[in-house]
This record gives structure tokens, C-alpha cells and sequence, in this order.
């Protein structure tokens, strides 16, 4: 059972200057499965999610405390190399991002700052990502229109395309449906189950139902605590904690 | 809800009176300037030297010598201006102790009278370093870096347009959103990648119209080089850093103030502020024209 954990996070504590957000977080993230965070907004769910790849060193200010280990490598270590740590850990935004170039460019972004020249290497990359990302055979034909002219579910699997393209073993999705009509979101929910079997990912998002179609496992985020983890199914039925239950069934929040 | 609207439209029809005002001053200005100095103005009068004690003749000299200055200023204030600008933008922590410190010079610094940037060249660059130089490197007495000169000229105006430079690339460096940051360091680039790839090529048409404003800037100037290189009248043109040269806004300060008959030379003197006034508008149209093409191709 240990080693099909795939990221374990210990006591992690996060302050933004002198405020908590995060207060002894300790949670094991499974290999290949989805696990969902949840809770209300400002909870510290992002924050949680932005400190398994290292993105909150990008904010003034944010001081980290405990370990998060990425098998048996503990990232908050001080030989750590963040560029290497963060190949390793891809991350959709909750608002997509697609470089202002063409769709063949945003996916080769990432192979050719790791040095992949070779244009047969680079159409290879740039077809396996499309096709794993679902948005092929959308665009086969506009490789080389611009990225920004996708509509925005398009524009989100793009991105997710182009994280894929480095390819990493975790995926983190900030709420990347939150901004797509229900035909979009439904079509990244198909995504991330299919991309399940070959990544391990961890999505926040607001969205009840989205966490119980898609994710294995969920964790409650309240005021900075995790409340309670765990099976997908037991958490949406019987919650053990009362708080995660009146959350879940829309009590507040 | 009565004294609302009055106020709204009183604000409107102020802001139109100072658009109008603004409009009729510059093209007054423009119009009194070619006026006074049309008759002068010919192909002749762009590619001759003075004459007859400024009297006769044409400016080439002083064309050439501002290009010049321009040139070796560029080359000095453009790259360390990108490269502070890049460092506050996107190193620095905003809130350290060094990072305020130099916000704060590159403020006070831009709001420096341009005559004390002359005397700090004479004092600092020319009697300080130039001096320094000669009595290093040359035997005693001799004088090659210690006199005013187009390198200290150029460098004493490229302080003054730094500050220019800096603030306009900080400006389009901010309107790179955070977003497109994040994207790149998230797929592991470095930050030095994501700055290379990433920021500089959707900030370059304001790091460029920034930069070409500032040079305008530096064009038009004529306090900091009355000291440290413009000279009065030369029968030849700069061909080292050590030369002195000629330059248009000098040169109609000296046919207005200095000349032997100020009002033989009036001809000239609009004549030439023209072709000045000429010069720092196509930097400024140019500036227009490079934000608009990078604006319309970053759409397609």
C-alpha cells in the first residue's frame, strides 16, 4: 500500500506574512487517481494545491513550514530544483493561459526550453499531446493559428495539451472547468478520466457534482484545515464530520 | 440629479476647451516655426555648412552631430535602462530595502533639472573620469579624455534619458499578464526563459516605443551637452568619440544668443528648429507606428 502513494504531505503550515492559511496539512496523495479538493472559498485549497509545485515561492511574503514529499524527495528541501520539480508537476490555471502564439507553438513551448530541436521530435510531441488532451481533431488542420483564437474550452484543453507535452507524472488543475459552459466542462471531466491512467492529478474545484463525477478521493478544505479525506463515494454519502456534510449538502459555503 | 448632469457637462465641455487649446498651441507653434524659416529650408540648407558666420549656408553639421550623440546614447541608455527595468520588474522583491532605493533614484533622477545633468557631466565625466583617464594612460600634460567630447556628451544625456527608458520598459514589461508567467514557469522553464520567451517578445512593441520616446527625448535636449561636447562651430564632421560636435538644439541657442548679428540669423534659427522639431516628430511617429504593427500582428 505505501508505495502507491505518489505525493505525501506532512504538517504543512503556510503563512502569508503573519496570517495562517494553512494549518498542519498532512495528506497522501495516490498514484494514478483523481483527488479532489474541496471547500469554500479562501479555505486554502489553492494555496494547498500551489505548494506541491512550488508556485506560492512565486508570491512575496509566503512562508512554508513541514515536508511534501514527491515519492522519496522531499521538494521543500533546500537542494531542490524547482525548474526539475515543476516538469515533473504540471498545472492547469482556472483561467487558461495560452501563450499569445500558434496552438503548434504553445505545445512546443516546454519541449524546446528542454532543448528538443529536432522538428519530426517537436510534431510528435505536439501530435501524442493534442491527441492525449482530446483537441486533435479539433484543430489538425490550424496548428499554426494563433491559440487565443480557440474558443475557451478549446483554449483550456490546449493548455492542458501543453502541460502534457513536458511530460509530466502529476497533473494540478485550479478549478479548470469553472470558467466553461456545461459542454466544455463535461468534455474536460471525459479528459480527466481518461488521463488518470497515465498521471496522477489533483483538482480543486467549487463544483460538488464535478468532484463526484470525476475524482477517486476528496478532501474537505475548512478556514486552512483539512477536515476530513477521503473515498469519493463515502464522502458524498456519509461524511463522518458534520461540517464536511453541511458543506456538501449546500448548508453554506 | 439637475446639478449632476450640469456638472457632467461642464466637465465636458472644459475637457474639450483643453483638447482645443492643446491642438491650436502645437500647431501654432508649428506653423509660426515654418513660417519664420521656410525660405531657408532646401535640400542645400540640409547638406551645407554654415557660412558667413552662420549667416549663409546649411546645418549638415549639426544634423550629423546630433545623430551621432543620438547614436552613442542609445547604445548606453537603452540596454541598462531594459536591463534595471527587467531587474525591478521581474527580480526584485518589491518591498526590500534595495529595491526601494533604487525606485527612488530613478524618480528623483528624472526629476533633475536638465542643466544639473550638464554640470555633473563637466564635473563628474569630464573633470573626474576624462582627467582620471589621461593622467592614467597619457604622460603629464597631455589632454585626449579630459575635455568635453561626443562620449561625454552622449554619456551625460543618456543619464538623463535613462530614468525615461526605465520607467516606459517597466510599464510594458507590467502589461505581460502574471497568467502568462505562471504558464511558462509552471511547465518548468526558468525564469530567465520565461523572461526570454515569454515576456520580452509580448512587451517588446512598448520596451521599443519606450525606448525610442526616451531617444526623441535625448534629441531634443540641450542643457546637458552645453558643457561636455556641443561645440559653436566645426569645419569638420566627428569622426572619434573624442571629437567634439555639433548639434541642432545648440545650435540655434548660439545663433540666438551668441552670433554677431542675432538678427541676420533669425531665418536660420527657425529654419533649423524646424528641421529639430522635424527630427524628434518621426521618433515619435515612428513609436507609433512600431506599437501599432506589433499590436495588430499580436491580434492575428
Amino acid at each position: 500500500m505505501e508505495n502507491t502513494i505518489k505525493i505525501n504531505v506532512e504538517n504543512l503550515n503556510l503563512y502569508y506574512g503573519k496570517k495562517q492559511a494553512l494549518n498542519s496539512i498532512s495528506l497522501g496523495i495516490q498514484r494514478n487517481t483523481v483527488t479532489a479538493l474541496i471547500g469554500p472559498s479562501g479555505c486554502g485549497k489553492s494555496t494547498f494545491l500551489r505548494s506541491l509545485n512550488r508556485m506560492n515561492d512565486l508570491i512575496d511574503g509566503v512562508r512554508i513550514e513541514g515536508n511534501v514529499f514527491l515519492e522519496d524527495r522531499n521538494i521543500y528541501d533546500g537542494d531542490t530544483d524547482v525548474v526539475e520539480l515543476r516538469k515533473r508537476i504540471g498545472m492547469i490555471f482556472q483561467k487558461s493561459n495560452p501563450f499569445p502564439k500558434s496552438i503548434y507553438d504553445n505545445i512546443a513551448y516546454g519541449p524546446r526550453i528542454n532543448g528538443v530541436k529536432a522538428k519530426n521530435e517537436l510534431d510528435e510531441i505536439v501530435e501524442r499531446s493534442l491527441v492525449r488532451s482530446a483537441l486533435w481533431e479539433e484543430v489538425k488542420d490550424d496548428l499554426h493559428k494563433s491559440g487565443l483564437s480557440l474558443s475557451g474550452g478549446q483554449q483550456q484543453r490546449l493548455c492542458i495539451a501543453r502541460a502534457l507535452a513536458v511530460d509530466p507524472e502529476v497533473l494540478l488543475m485550479d478549478e479548470p472547468a469553472s470558467a466553461l459552459d456545461p459542454l466544455s466542462t463535461s468534455k474536460i471531466e471525459d479528459l480527466i478520466f481518461e488521463l488518470k491512467n497515465n498521471y496522477t492529478i489533483v483538482i480543486v474545484t467549487h463544483n460538488m457534482q464535478q468532484a463526484s463525477r470525476v475524482s477517486d478521493i476528496t478532501a474537505f478544505f475548512y478556514m486552512g484545515d483539512l477536515i476530513e479525506v477521503s473515498g469519493t463515494k463515502k464522502m458524498f454519502t456519509t461524511p463522518d464530520n458534520k461540517k464536511t456534510e453541511e458543506y456538501i449538502s449546500g448548508r453554506f459555503g | 440629479m439637475m446639478k449632476n448632469k450640469t456638472l457632467g457637462y461642464s466637465v465636458i465641455a472644459a475637457s474639450a476647451v483643453s483638447v482645443v487649446l492643446l491642438i491650436a498651441v502645437l500647431v501654432y507653434m508649428i506653423a509660426e516655426i515654418y513660417m519664420g524659416g521656410r525660405s531657408y529650408l532646401s535640400w542645400e540648407f540640409l547638406t551645407a555648412y554654415p557660412e558667413a558666420g552662420m549667416q549663409k549656408g546649411g546645418i549638415f553639421p549639426a544634423i550629423v552631430g546630433t545623430v551621432f550623440m543620438v547614436i552613442v546614447m542609445s547604445i548606453a541608455c537603452v540596454p541598462v535602462g531594459t536591463i534595471t527595468a527587467i531587474y525591478l520588474n521581474e527580480y526584485a522583491s518589491r518591498k526590500s530595502f534595495f529595491t526601494r532605493m533604487i525606485r527612488f533614484a530613478v524618480n528623483t533622477l528624472s526629476g533633475v533639472p536638465s542643466i544639473v545633468f550638464g554640470l555633473f557631466g563637466l564635473g563628474f565625466l569630464i573633470q573626474f573620469v576624462g582627467a582620471g583617464m589621461d593622467k592614467a594612460l597619457l604622460g603629464p600634460g597631455e589632454v585626449k579624455w579630459g575635455q568635453p567630447n561626443l562620449l561625454w556628451a552622449s554619456m551625460t544625456m543618456a543619464f538623463l534619458t535613462v530614468p525615461v527608458v526605465i520607467v516606459s520598459v517597466e510599464e510594458a514589461l507590467k502589461s505581460v499578464p502574471d497568467e502568462l508567467r505562471a504558464a511558462s514557469l509552471a511547465l518548468g522553464a526558468t525564469k530567465w526563459q520565461t523572461i526570454r520567451k515569454v515576456v520580452i517578445p509580448n512587451s517588446i512593441s512598448g520596451i521599443l516605443t519606450g525606448s525610442i520616446l526616451a531617444i526623441g527625448r535625448g534629441a531634443g535636449e540641450v542643457a546637458p551637452i552645453l558643457f561636455t561636447g556641443a561645440a559653436f562651430f566645426l569645419p569638420h564632421l566627428p569622426n572619434k568619440l573624442t571629437d567634439q560636435f555639433m548639434n541642432l538644439g545648440y545650435h540655434v541657442y548660439v545663433m540666438a544668443t551668441q552670433s554677431t548679428d542675432v538678427e541676420a540669423t533669425k531665418g536660420i534659427q527657425y529654419a533649423t528648429a524646424f528641421v529639430l522639431l522635424m527630427c524628434t516628430f518621426t521618433l515619435t511617429l515612428i513609436a507609433i507606428l512600431v506599437r501599432y504593427k506589433f499590436r495588430k500582428k499580436l491580434k492575428s
